[in-house]
């Protein structure tokens, strides 16, 4: 089933001579349990797709559909319920408050949910726990690494019964061994069935996708194949289509 | 790769018979670069021949040779580790010359033929990485050899992209290739930027 669908969606900044074609006739489909990178150079649009996909800002043209059902006709309410419950965003910076600690952090999204407060921390607390973190709970953001923070970004993000992961740059500044950590905790994500897409300038975190569209001025231009099965690469099966 | 100097490696643990040898190898280069046992045998014998290692069992047939390595050998083995090998010399790149050709051929889309080769890279790095992502039975030594190749491919990327945007800035391609499998970009979105 795809979790998330972009149907040829198009989005234009500005007016008159500032227009900006961000996105033209963008088609995407993503589905449960799958890892979908999207590769293209700084202004290519790849912020734009991200934002639009997870309903932050509305499309000129097209339509966005999550779990089936089309953003065009959901109500302000509808989507933020969406924001909160089911989408998880991850971005380079800026992706936790300093004031609360790491687990005040991850739980924050459930408790805007009305989740209570003690049941929220026991669940952001297995979340940290599932991702290896569980001795950095009381940690504020400033008392973490780099890569320590990112992963709390992506505890918060994957918290609870999230279905869809957005990361735009998730390994930002991080040396490359952190921002592989960071790739494994998506893919983890992904195979506990989270569908997530990832859209970043650098080939190796989009080398961990099942799956890499080029984005080029703000169209998709093209795309990874699947490997031919059963291909063989130094004499290991290769992956299939998706887990 | 140095067949020679790895094996000098080897020998530099302990006493080995080819056999043993090209197990080692295989195992310490994480199976990246696969070894013919015949290829053991020509090394050794060179290896006994400039003395830097030596056996005992002179008449024996060589899969039952065992050989150890001469102090000569040794003094080698540790030479080479630390002498870096000539990479001042720029390697004869196929694929960058391709792009240089592609770029003056006023028929052909650079552009698109940059991304045709940008997508096969990525489309290798994926397997590589594939491969490694069963992080609980990764061998320590295989990692290092396929972070070396993830590394290498993505600097061909990085090429790629920097080519990409230098051509652009530089307006070589104004011909779109209507044959083209790829749309040719008719943009008014910020590419100076
Ligand atoms: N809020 C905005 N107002 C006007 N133009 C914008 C806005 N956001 C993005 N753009 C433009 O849209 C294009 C795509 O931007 P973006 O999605 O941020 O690209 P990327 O994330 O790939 O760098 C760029 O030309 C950018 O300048
Ligand atoms: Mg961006």
């Amino acid at each position: 089933m795809s979790i998330l669908e972009l149907r040829r969606v198009s989005k234009v900044y500005g007016e008159g001579t500032t227009e900006v074609d961000a996105l033209t006739d963008i088609d995407l489909a993503v589905e449960q349990g799958s890892l979908v990178g999207v590769m293209g150079p700084s202004g290519s649009g790849k912020s734009t797709l991200l934002s639009i996909a997870g309903s932050l800002e509305e499309p000129t043209r097209g339509e966005v559909v999550i779990l089936g059902k089309s953003l065009s006709g959901a109500s302000r309410n509808d989507k933020a319920r969406l924001r909160r419950r089911t989408v998880g965003y991850v971005f380079q910076d800026f992706n936790l408050l300093a004031g609360l600690t790491a687990l005040e952090n991850v739980s924050m999204p459930l408790e805007l949910d009305g989740v209570a407060m003690k049941r929220a921390r026991v669940t952001a607390m297995q979340a940290l726990e599932q991702l290896g973190l569980a001795e950095r709970a009381d940690h504020f953001p400033d008392q973490l690494s780099g890569g320590e923070r990112q992963r709390v970004a992506i505890a918060r993000a994957v918290v609870g019964e999230r279905r869809l992961l957005l990361a735009d740059e998730p390994s930002g500044a991080l040396d490359s061994l952190n921002g592989e950590s960071v790739m494994r905790m998506i893919l983890a994500a992904c195979h506990r069935g989270v569908a997530a897409v990832v859209v970043t300038h650098d080939a190796t975190l989009a080398s961990w996708a099942d799956r890499v569209v080029f984005l080029r001025d703000g169209k998709a231009v093209d795309e990874t194949l699947p490997p031919p099965s059963p291909e063989q690469f130094l004499g290991q099966p290769s992956r299939g289509p998706s887990s | 790769m140095s067949v020679r100097h790895s094996l000098l490696a080897l020998l530099s643990e302990g006493p080995k018979y080819g056999f043993q040898l090209r197990q080692e190898f295989e195992a310490s280069t994480g199976d990246v670069w696969p070894l013919n046992v015949g290829q053991v045998y020509t090394t050794l014998q060179r290896l006994e021949r400039d003395g830097y290692a030596e056996s005992d069992d002179i008449d024996a047939d060589e899969r039952q040779r065992n050989y150890r390595i001469t102090s000569k050998g040794n003094e080698e083995l540790s030479h080479w580790l630390r002498t870096p090998p000539d990479l001042s010399e720029p390697p004869r790149d196929e694929l960058v010359i391709k792009i240089l050709v592609a770029s003056r051929l006023p028929e052909v889309n650079v552009h698109d033929v940059i991304q045709v080769h940008r997508r096969y890279l990525v489309q290798v790095m994926q397997q590589w990485t594939h491969l490694k992502e069963d992080e609980a039975s990764l061998d320590l030594a295989f990692a290092l050899a396929v972070d070396a190749e993830l590394f290498r491919l993505d600097s061909v990327v990085r090429w790629l992209d920097s080519a990409d945007g230098r051509l652009r800035r530089a307006n070589v391609s104004e011909v779109p290739n209507e044959s083209s499998g790829l749309p040719s970009n008719q943009k008014k979105t910020g590419v100076a930027q």
